[in-house]
């Protein structure tokens, strides 16, 4: 099939950046999507143009460091699935494709589709942990967690920090990234003991880092290739009010 | 070169806790003037580097991922073995030390492996300690599966995502330590260098990935925890960025390099659907239990599956191995495939793919059993291929998933360069010729949580570490060699982008040194790759500038250097002539077409020192010997 894209180029955090449009041709239904931009670059390079930068590891969904916003939606059409996973079977010859990287303050613009996530970062350093040191570990069998709380804690800990939460956000919001670590830990009885300062912290953090709040729009939700439920921000919510209030969560 | 491994004496049960008692230590309140970078934040990395400032050390952690918790490690799926015995069903210490030392083909070093089943228990605590989300069973106890070359169920997962829970367990323990201050981490610096100061590691040069500064970065002591090098074949199961350069930019100051030739490559993975393939995904072994392999008997047959009658199949595994059949190990099956494709009968574009087959378990236990055991991963596989494998057969094809050389280190997991320490994939020492499941994460995180906290004290406590600065001749000339080399790259001007050459150089080590090799091919490649090398250096085109975030200048240091790597790997292949594990010599197999060990040539691990670009490197020795266990045919048939 034959496509139009228009792809954000922006030669770096100063420059404005704009829209600018390539045709791509014989592009084959089986190309991943990060594929399909693959050719694009080959191409560009053999004219002596400079390649599209995008941000790629894994190719697998897993790692979390692909993202951008296609046609309007982080990560593309295709519910709970990462722009690395999307395949071009998705779309059909003569499609125009908009390209654009995740806008957000907390997430500048490096290079074209590249963008600094290092603000998530920054929010698990305040609190996104359990503090125990090596060596201090009881026999992993000691506290027995029931199935549904163990289960409940690996839905949230699946969380990719990929950034699309923000990015779908009309406030740009990091309510989700922060909630889903706090409701992994809150989950475990191994994450009681800082539970009420990890929400207290983190949450601080992710204003801090100029992060809107969450006005329950749920398109976070909805953009998340994980699947993890805007029900952990109720969560985290609930354990943020009780220590504002001076009791423990 | 005298190999000295440090191996401790005494019963081997005994060697790991003695030697700690040995080892000098150093004072808690001396700690913090010693600092210690460590490269690479997968679960090697980021486990050490945690621990090492939960202990007090000062730590520098340096990654090319714009976040630590982007590591290689995020992908497995599988699981982690341990020998906790949680199944009551006869395992011990001994019994995974045992399964890794054969899994491993008699070709790993005895003492390490006891060492990693013993403090596999450690790791499990201290992964549920951090909030690891294990399965459980519904009384609340963790729970296990079987993998591979193994008869007890000792592998602890979580869902399809164990790498990911443990790597995000040991990120989360750095971020601690980050959010402490006592560790500096480094974000997109890809380390292009190291450096070596009287002898003794001190420090690496980093580019810095989004303003393309060059720098040096001084220490006492370096931790590589770099991960493998399966991207010289260009299609494999890693990420994209995984790459050779800080181990093999090791070896040039120095560290030997010990067995490259040992690759794994696992049977079951999504086959290359076109010339634009970027990389290839894995799918679980476990689709062999129900799933039939085949191909048709007849090179050239265009028929669609289900227009080929039974009389016009060949069922390869199960007429070739009828005891193990579909089930047969890894190496095997993988080879048994490539032997098939190769005669022309191969499935799929390009006729690179066989076909697994669920029809008959279909039939038999209905699309629902079927589901219930696989639903993800078909659902995978058709998101990739567009094909629904209840209704088509799904067609695989090996791939390269693993790497078991790397850097060579002794029992404290020092290379051969005072102060250089190599941790997980990146180094050679545990899996000998063949990784069995479950192992590498195991080995990753004993590494960094449990073995180099002792040994780095031990090394700091031996003295003799002068002050160091990035104003030493050495540091100056590292930066000015890379800066140089970064300019030389963009200013070739040719015709072909660094992807292409890299697409050229898997193709030869595919073809020549992939799932099995033979002298001619070998030395075809090695006059192949120097060509192909030459060539990179007068016809590759950088766009772009050094001082700015430009992806095509990495892919063109990384090409690079596995420019110059891919050789190695030829030249240890061909030194080796025997089959062991996951190198198979097609001269040295048994009448059935089995890997034929030569133990009384072969038994030693090739520790390869450089000598020059495009020169011969020198082959040292350092033999292994098996006191435990005893030296026998690997066979599973
Ligand atoms: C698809 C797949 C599935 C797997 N499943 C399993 C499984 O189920 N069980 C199992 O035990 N094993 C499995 N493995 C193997 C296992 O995942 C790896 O061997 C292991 O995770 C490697 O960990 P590591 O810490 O050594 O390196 P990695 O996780 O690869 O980390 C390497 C680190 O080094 C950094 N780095 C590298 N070079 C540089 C440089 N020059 N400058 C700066 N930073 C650098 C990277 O940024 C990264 O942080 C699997 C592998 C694959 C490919
Ligand atoms: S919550 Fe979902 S969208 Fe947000 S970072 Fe995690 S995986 Fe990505
Ligand atoms: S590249 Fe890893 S999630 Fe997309």
């Amino acid at each position: 099939m034959n496509l139009r894209l228009h792809i954000w180029r922006q030669a770096g955090p100063n420059d404005t950046g704009m829209l600018k449009t390539y045709d791509v041709a014989n592009v084959s239904e089986h190309m991943s999507f990060l594929e399909m931009l693959d050719v694009l670059n080959e191409d560009l390079i053999a004219k002596g143009e400079i390649p599209v930068a995008f941000d790629h590891d894994c190719r697998e969904g897993i790692c979390g460091t692909c993202g951008m916003v296609i046609n309007g939606r982080p990560h593309g059409p295709v519910a709970r699935t990462t722009a690395c996973q999307l395949h071009m079977r998705t779309f059909k010859d003569g499609d125009e494709i908009y390209i654009e990287p995740w806008r957000a303050k907390a997430f500048p613009v490096l290079r074209d589709l590249v963008v600094d996530r290092g603000s998530f970062d920054r929010i698990i350093q305040t609190g996104g942990f359990v503090s125990v040191n090596t060596g201090n570990a009881q026999d992993g069998n000691a506290i027995p967690i029931s199935k549904p709380d163990a289960d409940r804690a690996m839905d949230a800990a699946a969380c990719i920090g990929c950034g699309a939460c923000v990015a779908a956000c009309p406030n740009s919001s990091a309510m989700l990234f922060t909630a889903a670590k706090v409701g992994h830990l809150a989950s475990l009885p191994q994450g009681q003991a800082e539970r009420s300062s990890r929400a207290m912290n983190m949450v601080l953090q992710m204003d801090a880092e100029g992060f809107g709040s969450c006005t329950n729009h749920y398109e976070c939700e909805a953009a998340c290739p994980k699947g993890i439920s805007a029900e952990f921000i109720a969560q985290m919510n609930r354990d943020f009010i009780s220590t504002t209030f001076g009791g423990k969560a | 070169m005298e190999l000295n491994t440090g191996i401790p004496s005494g019963p081997i049960q005994q060697r790991w806790d003695k030697h700690r008692a040995d080892l000098k230590l150093v004072n808690p309140a001396n700690k913090r003037k010693f600092t210690v970078i460590v490269v690479g934040t997968g679960l090697a990395g980021a486990s050490s580097a945690a621990t090492l400032a939960e202990l007090g050390y000062n730590v520098h952690a340096f990654t090319y991922h714009d976040s630590a918790r982007r590591a290689h490690s995020i992908a497995a799926q599988g699981g982690i073995n341990a020998a906790k015995n949680y199944q009551n069903d006869g395992d011990s210490v001994w019994r995974l030390f045992y399964d890794t030392v054969k899994g491993g083909d008699f070709r790993a070093r005895e003492s390490n492996v006891y060492r990693l089943a013993q403090v596999s228990v450690n790791i499990i605590d201290q992964c549920v300690a951090q909030g690891v989300p294990f399965a459980r069973e519904y009384g609340g106890y963790l729970s296990n599966r079987s993998f591979g070359g193994a008869q007890v169920s000792r592998t602890f997962y979580a869902k399809g995502q164990t790498g990911q829970q443990l790597l995000l367990g040991a990120y989360q323990a750095l971020m601690r330590q980050v959010g402490l201050g006592k560790v500096k981490l480094h974000n997109k610096q890809e380390m292009m260098d190291l450096i070596v100061v009287d002898g003794r590691a001190r420090g690496i040069v980093t580019r810095d990935m989004v303003t393309g500064a060059v720098r040096s970065h001084m220490a006492d002591a370096v931790i590589l925890a770099t991960g493998g090098y399966g991207n010289v074949f260009y299609l494999s199961t890693n990420a994209k960025a995984c790459n050779v350069t800080a181990t093999y930019r090791a070896h040039k100051r120095g560290a030997l390099f010990a067995n490259p030739c040992y690759t794994q490559i696992h049977p079951t993975c999504i086959p290359q659907s076109g010339d634009y393939q970027s990389k290839l995904t894995l799918m679980s072994e476990s689709l062999r239990n129900d799933g039939r392999i085949w191909v048709p008997k007849n090179k050239g047959d265009q028929r669609s599956p289900d227009q080929i009658p039974e009389s016009d199949r060949d069922y390869y595994l199960e007429r070739k191995y009828p005891s193990f059949g579909n089930l047969s190990p890894r190496d095997i099956a993988s080879r048994a495939a490539k032997e098939v494709c190769d005669e022309g009968r191969g499935v799929g574009p390009g006729g690179l793919g066989v076909y697994l087959d669920f029809s008959d378990s279909i039939r038999r236990l209905g699309e629902k059993a079927i589901a219930d055991r696989y639903g993800n991963l078909f659902e995978m596989y058709e998101r990739i291929t567009g094909e629904n494998p209840y209704k088509v057969p799904m067609r695989i094809y090996p791939a390269v998933h693993y790497t078991m050389g790397g850097l060579w280190v002794d029992y404290n997991l020092m290379s051969n360069v005072p102060g250089l320490f190599v941790l997980g994939e990146a180094n050679f020492s545990d899996h000998g010729a063949n990784r069995l499941g479950a192992s590498a994460l195991m080995q990753g995180l004993a590494d960094g949580y449990f073995v180099i906290p002792y040994t780095i004290g031990g090394y700091f406590a031996q003295g003799g570490l002068a002050g160091v600065s990035s104003d030493s001749s050495e540091a100056q000339a590292a930066v000015k060699e890379a800066e140089q080399k970064i300019s030389t790259l963009l200013s070739i001007g040719g015709k072909r982008s660094p992807t292409s050459f890299h697409r050229e150089l898997g193709k030869i080590m595919w073809d020549k040194c992939g799932m099995a090799r033979n002298e001619a091919g070998l030395k075809e490649a090695l006059t192949r790759i120097p060509e192909l090398r030459e060539e990179f250096w007068q016809n590759l085109v950088v766009p772009g500038s050094g001082a700015e975030l430009n992806q095509s200048l990495e892919l063109g240091l990384r090409v690079a250097d596995f420019l110059e790597f891919a050789e190695l790997m030829c030249y240890d292949a061909l030194q080796r002539n025997e089959s062991c594990g996951g190198h198979f010599r097609e001269e040295y197999q048994t009448e059935d077409g089995e890997a034929k060990r030569n133990d009384d040539d072969y038994c030693y691990v090739a520790a390869w020192e450089h000598t020059g670009v495009g020169k011969t490197p020198t082959l040292h020795k350092e033999s292994l010997s098996f006191e435990n266990v005893q030296l026998a045919t690997r066979s599973y048939k």
